[in-house]
């Protein structure tokens, strides 16, 4: 196969002012991953060249890099896939501070998965003879949340984090995803108590990196989406993503559309007024753009059949005793 | 035979963002589109309806399919989120025989409709570039935008996850510069356009929310852009009408494709309803 040119970020911390790049020549073979690839020009080529790896079969998590700005596992891509226009730029992870070339300082990403008690807290006073059962269902509740290898693919192109790293981060909710539906642990409600404070659970915005970067079945976003439904079924509402959510169940279920008068008021909550003076002023804007939504909410046509539906699933809902919808005035 | 679709409009296009529904309706009547508007089709939910209960909102997503399948006709969204969110639930819907059974029983036996599967959901610029076609756009191009420097932003839902994308590289997509491109604008690469644009968490965390929308207009005013090009209202509302309370000085205009198109095929800048942005278009505009 024809040569290709590596071009690879060079930094070390309390040394280099400034990063760089340096290029690499090398001829690829077909099946080369990656991390061969690395691992033969620091042998023949750059010996001070740094990064981290181990396992070399995706199992350890160790070698995540970027390739053409997008995070991936060095050990399981192939080379070839990745050349464009002769070149395979290679970064280190992102939203993490470099300690040199390619190897990142990984502490935020320890520190957040700490807050979130990462294991089994089963209740101990019913301990069991043997051990803890599960059923394969319930262990189908988890199964793929637990593949996570701790690579932080994830974190490195998470979009929120970029702007806030106070924020939970997506490798940190999977996690706490993986003990709130492991049928074996005690304390589901205090995690969802927990994650739902400001900067967890509702400040995802869905851009959707962590699922597409992560190289097992996590996929963070899946359970995200997952621990929010989890969290509404137990009604725990009190915060502005909880709130924005039954807002939303509200809308649609009278109009079987959204009512944008009605939802951000819900969503900052009827009785914040700092928050609703908050919404105004984008409010007055789009008003004399004449762009406010309609005073009148619009109905959709055969609205009723909405109604029913959102009707038979409250029915559901109160039989299996969920409480999402105890304070919301369902009917 | 003209091509035909049921038109889900969005909530948005029908409320704060009415000037996306007026251009695709005349963009599409010039184009030759026939649209049928879903007027009984509910909101899809924006991801929100899933995360309340992902049982109910795909059960009212298949009646929205349910209904174009009743028409005969496949599904056109305008909005990159409700084509998300319906790509989305009708995987789920796909994968499982079981579940959809469940939720065609809820489906039948409260509403007397059947999911069978069939009606595709797309959005107006895959369908504009598969269905219709860009050499045909490019032969009805009476007012090439000539000067105009287009920044083209996909909205992360049309990107992300892959496994629900349709765009043929969602890594290196070219699908909305291909589209400005037949009507003669320019387009400029910067790094925001594949970001999010931060608005689902506009009521929860709106310093965060506005700052991924700020470096996303920056990014573009840097690359030289003379306005950003959205294919989906909220990234529009976000970037657009909360653009003064990020930095009063950027003052960078946001436009969604459809009314672009418009004006290459000659409609006016008010029949494209271009005076109801915040920012104003026509320095932009004045180039062409
Ligand atoms: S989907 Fe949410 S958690 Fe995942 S990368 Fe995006 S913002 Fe971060
Ligand atoms: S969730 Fe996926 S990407 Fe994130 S750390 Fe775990 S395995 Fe890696
Ligand atoms: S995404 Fe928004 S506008 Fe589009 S239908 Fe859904 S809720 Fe309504
Ligand atoms: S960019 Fe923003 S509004 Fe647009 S699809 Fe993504 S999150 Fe939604
Ligand atoms: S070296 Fe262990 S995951 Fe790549």
């Amino acid at each position: 196969m024809s040569e290709i040119t590596f071009r690879i970020y060079r930094f070390e911390a309390g040394k280099d002012a400034s990063p760089r790049y340096d290029e690499y020549k090398l001829a690829l073979e077909e099946g080369d991953t990656l991390l061969k690839c690395l691992n033969t020009i620091r042998g023949a080529q750059d010996g001070t060249l740094a990064y981290r790896m181990s396992c070399g079969s995706a199992i350890c998590g160790s070698c995540a890099m970027r390739a053409n700005g997008h995070a991936l596992l060095a050990c399981k891509t192939q080379a070839a896939g990745l050349v464009k226009n002769g070149v395979i730029q290679l970064d280190p992870l992102g939203n993490f501070p470099v300690i040199r070339d390619l190897v990142v300082d990984l502490e935020p990403f320890w520190s957040s998965l700490r807050k979130v008690s990462p294991w089994l807290q089963p209740n101990l006073a019913d301990e069991p003879a043997r051990e803890r059962l599960q059923t394969p269902a319930q262990f189908q509740l988890i199964d793929d949340v637990t593949t996570c290898i701790l690579c932080a693919s994830c974190w490195s192109d998470c979009n929120v984090l970029e702007v806030d790293k106070k924020f939970l981060g997506p490798a940190t909710l999977a996690k706490a995803h993986r003990f709130i539906f492991d049928t074996r642990d005690a304390k589901g409600r205090e995690r969802m108590e927990k994650i739902t404070e400001p900067n967890g659970l509702w400040d995802c915005t869905h851009c959707g990196e962590c699922s597409t970067r992560c190289p097992t079945e996590t996929k963070p976003l899946a359970r995200i989406e997952e621990t929010r439904e989890a969290v509404m079924m137990a009604g725990i509402t009190n915060s502005p993503g909880a709130r924005h959510a039954l807002g939303f169940r509200e809308s649609m279920r009278w109009f079987g559309a959204l009512n944008e008068n009605y939802l951000p008021v819900r969503s900052v909550g009827f009785f914040n007024i700092p928050g609703l003076l908050g919404i105004m002023p984008v409010g007055l804007r789009m008003m004399l753009k004449r762009k406010a939504p309609p005073m009148f909410p619009h109905w959709i046509d055969k609205v009723g059949e909405v109604k029913r539906i959102f009707k038979r699933f409250h029915e559901l809902r109160k039989n299996v005793g969920g409480a999402g919808t105890k304070t919301d005035g369902d009917d | 035979m003209a091509l035909q679709y049921a038109f889900f409009t969005g909530c948005v296009a029908k409320g704060a963002g009415r000037e996306l529904l007026t251009s695709t309706n005349l963009v599409c009547k010039k184009l030759g589109i026939e649209l049928f508007e879903m007027e009984d089709a509910a909101c899809c939910g924006a991801g929100v309806g899933g995360e309340d209960n992902v049982m109910v909102s795909d059960t009212v997503n298949a009646r929205t399919f349910a209904l174009a399948e009743e028409r005969g006709m496949d599904i056109m969204n305008i909005c990159v989120t409700c084509q998300g969110v319906h790509k989305k639930a009708q995987a789920r819907l796909a994968k499982e025989p079981g579940y959809m059974a469940r939720v065609n029983d809820v489906l039948k036996s409260e509403t007397g409709r059947e999911y069978k599967g069939q009606a595709k959901v797309r959005h107006f610029a895959k369908i504009l570039i598969e269905d219709y076609g860009l050499d045909k756009l490019k032969a009805l191009v009476v007012k090439p935008l000539g000067e105009l420097k287009a920044a083209a932003f996909y909205g992360c839902y049309s990107v992300r996850p892959h496994e629900y994308s349709d765009l043929k590289n969602p890594d290196d997509p070219d699908e909305m510069e291909r589209i400005l491109e037949a009507i003669g604008a320019k387009t400029v690469n910067y790094p925001g356009r594949l970001k999010c644009c931060g608005f689902p968490i506009i009521m929860m965390n709106k310093q965060n929310s506005l700052t991924l929308s700020g470096s996303v207009i920056r990014s573009a005013k840097e690359s030289g852009a003379d306005c950003l090009v959205t294919q989906c209202p909220l990234c529009h509302l976000n970037m657009d009408a909360y653009q003064p309370e990020i930095d009063e000085t950027l003052r960078m205009p946001v436009v969604h494709i459809q009314q672009l198109i418009g004006l290459a095929l000659g409609y006016t800048a008010e029949q494209m309803g271009m005076n109801t942005h915040i920012i104003s278009a026509s320095g932009a505009l004045a180039s062409i």
